[in-house]
């Protein structure tokens, strides 16, 4: 017993370190962004990380997963490598995506990470295409999905998961719910008893997590995705969460209700797996030091994104297509 | 010594352009176990007979029939792409595709690009278009222009049966995702299909007759037409250059540049709308290449900017025809 209570806490504190590594990345991220070292915006996810931790810790790394314009946690979690990404990020030479795509595309394929994506639901067809398509190569990995509350009132969410659930496809959906589409609560113009109700409607059987309890999202996780690979098909875990800052990162948030964040704060995925880790007789230095650790690793990240060359320009012309591609032209 | 005796004379036999298609695909899926068939009614042989018989040889894995719908269609085709499979991707009609746009235009077409070129969206997404016994305004598009403009894909409007096979083929081993317009009207025409299909490439223009006195560039439904238009031109004594561009991205410019340099007077003929039709592209592309001095005359015929009306005499009065093309033919030697 003693011995599976200390595995349980040394799982945990890996878990902590990774949402602390994706908690510091964004934050970094954010810093940079907000003294014009980087271009564009970024979707922040800060305070859903547990979503993403949990989910991916439960993955095979030849697993799939695709993601979401907020999509930073997943790439990490599922083992992105951070240089690569903070390097897209800031539109560098030797970012994962040779910076075509930035925050928003961000995509590693080595690591069977299909993609974030710019449109909301975008990834759900996509997601199930790639389980069709996985079954007929005769592998046994599994697809996970993640998607937001907006995507549930687009039509692919409904399209995808009749799909998969007709074809019995080795997806498991998750929805990260974190109350807010874009500026609008979801709650406001989202009609009926929402995302579970709607994914059994389907015959796609669904449960709910606290998304914010790191080892709860991991169970759920873990047991739906047994269910996934033994060919019981389709599987949602619906992950209620809150996204503690705006939607982008140039959005203040300040609509908000004051009292509304304040109570999330407190729920913060990351202050809950400390408070958790501290009670089973972690010191608080040890946690101080994962999060300087993870801190350390991304400011160095960012230090090399901002030494790295910018692309050539030549390169805006390559990976268009490999037929029909346009000359580069003189520049 | 004679060539033919090395190789057996390869077998050739006249089919209609739709079992041409159907035999392109089952050539590839039997030459490759990892290219599938997704869309509505594939299994029962999809609402041309393009599939069928298919699913008695390849199995309901392979040949998938789906749901109506047309977003996941579009989407799941290409997520079974990434993971590395060669998907067939069925439209049932091209107007059908246009729910799909998200899928085909944000997601299809810029994957490669956005990540780097780590993906590799190795679709054919097959799309019968074009006015076709009075189906009206959601069911005769032909949209090529919109696709032709888009980065990314290859748009191939073939207009042959040995045409439409060959480019299935090369379609379904490319890696770039093609959208394939096949001409609903010409579905039944017959020509001449060599049992073993090559793979025809992508960019090369179909000389189909030569003449000295202008040049006329056109591709799919209307193929025939102009063919018909340019052989009662030549009873009259004029000699029509005819390119049938079988592919609209890339297109065949060197071969339409060098008609037009010797015979000075271009007509492009098209189903499509005229005004923002891709026959505007390729008279820009010509005066910018040979300059405007280098052109006696130039005309673009294509339908006018009107939806496709349901009644025949209307749909009649908007269609292009081989009168209308004789016409503009004239009117060019006249200038």
């Amino acid at each position: 017993m003693e011995s599976g209570a200390q595995h349980a806490m040394a799982r945990l504190m890996e878990l902590y370190r990774l949402m602390a590594r994706i908690r510091t990345f964004e934050e970094v991220a954010l810093a940079a962004h907000a003294a014009g070292e980087l271009p564009g915006y970024l979707h922040p996810s800060i305070g859903q990380e547990a979503v993403a931790a949990g989910v991916c810790s439960v993955l095979r790394r030849d697993d799939r997963i695709t993601s979401t314009h907020r999509g930073h946690g997943h790439a990490l979690a599922k083992g992105a490598e951070v240089k690569g990404m903070m390097r897209e990020l800031f539109g560098r030479a030797g970012g994962v995506c040779r910076g075509k795509g930035g925050s928003m595309h961000i995509a590693d394929f080595s690591i069977g990470m299909l993609g974030a994506n710019g449109v909301v639901a975008g990834g759900i067809p996509i997601a199930v295409g790639a389980a069709q398509g996985l079954r007929l190569l005769g592998s046994d990995a599994i697809v996970a999905c993640f998607f937001g509350d907006g995507a549930i009132n687009r039509g692919p969410f409904l399209e995808g998961l009749n799909w998969a659930a007709l074809y019995r496809l080795p997806v498991l959906f998750v929805c990260e719910d974190n109350a807010v589409a874009a500026f609008t609560a979801a709650c406001t113009v989202t009609a009926g008893p929402g995302v579970v109700a709607r994914a059994e409607s389907c015959g796609v059987a669904a449960e709910s997590v606290d998304g914010n309890d790191v080892e709860a999202v991991a169970e759920a996780a873990a047991r739906l995705i047994a269910r996934v690979r033994r060919g019981d098909g389709p599987q949602l875990l619906h992950a209620r969460t809150y996204r503690l800052l705006g939607h982008t990162s140039t959005d203040q948030a300040a609509w908000r209700d004051p009292d509304e964040v304040t109570r999330a704060r407190a729920n913060d995925p990351l202050i809950r797996a400390r408070d958790r880790l501290r009670a089973a007789g972690v010191a608080e230095a040890d946690l101080d030091a994962i999060l300087a650790e993870a801190r350390a690793e991304m400011e160095a990240a960012r230090a090399d994104a901002l030494q790295a060359p910018w692309p050539e320009a030549a390169e805006a012309w390559e990976d268009v297509q490999d037929i029909g591609a346009e000359p580069v032209e003189q520049l | 010594m004679d060539a033919s005796f090395l190789s057996p004379t390869p077998t050739v036999e006249t089919i209609t352009l739709v079992e041409a298609t159907r035999r392109a695909v089952a050539q590839e899926m039997r030459r490759d176990p990892f290219v599938w068939v997704l869309g509505e009614d594939v299994a029962r042989g999809g609402i041309f007979g393009q599939y069928r018989g298919l699913i008695d040889a390849f199995g309901p894995e392979r040949i998938v029939s789906t749901p109506i719908s047309e977003a996941t269609l579009m989407g799941a085709g290409l997520g079974a792409a990434l993971v590395g499979t060669r998907p067939i991707i069925e439209m049932r009609i091209f107007d059908f595709a246009l729910c799909a746009m998200d899928e085909l235009v944000n997601q299809i077409a810029k994957i490669r690009y956005m990540f780097g070129g780590q993906a590799k969206p190795a679709v054919v997404i097959r799309a019968p278009h074009g006015l076709w016994r009075s189906s009206a305004a959601q069911h005769s598009q032909s949209l090529e222009a919109w696709f032709a403009h888009l980065p990314g894909l290859v748009v191939a409007v073939p207009a042959t049966p040995a045409d439409a096979a060959g480019l299935l083929v090369a379609a379904i081993r490319s890696d770039d995702p093609v959208l394939f317009f096949e001409p609903k009207a010409l579905f039944g025409a017959t020509g001449p299909v060599p049992e073993e299909i090559a793979p025809l490439p992508f960019g090369l223009a179909r000389h189909v007759r030569g003449g000295d006195d202008l040049t006329l560039v056109c591709w799919s439904s209307i193929v025939p037409d102009c063919e018909r238009a340019a052989q009662a031109l030549e009873r009259d004594g004029v000699g029509v250059d005819l390119f049938d561009l079988r592919t609209l991205w890339p297109w065949d410019e060197s071969a339409v540049l060098a008609s037009v340099a010797r015979t000075r007077r271009l007509l492009v003929v098209h189903e499509a709308v005229r005004t923002g039709g891709f026959g505007g592209e390729i008279v820009a592309r010509v005066v910018e290449c040979l300059g405007p001095g280098a052109l006696k005359a130039v005309r673009r015929v294509g339908a006018p900017r009107l939806p496709v009306p349901f009644s025949p005499p209307l749909e009649d009065a908007m269609r292009v025809t081989e009168t209308k093309i004789i016409a503009a033919a004239k009117s060019l030697l006249a200038a």
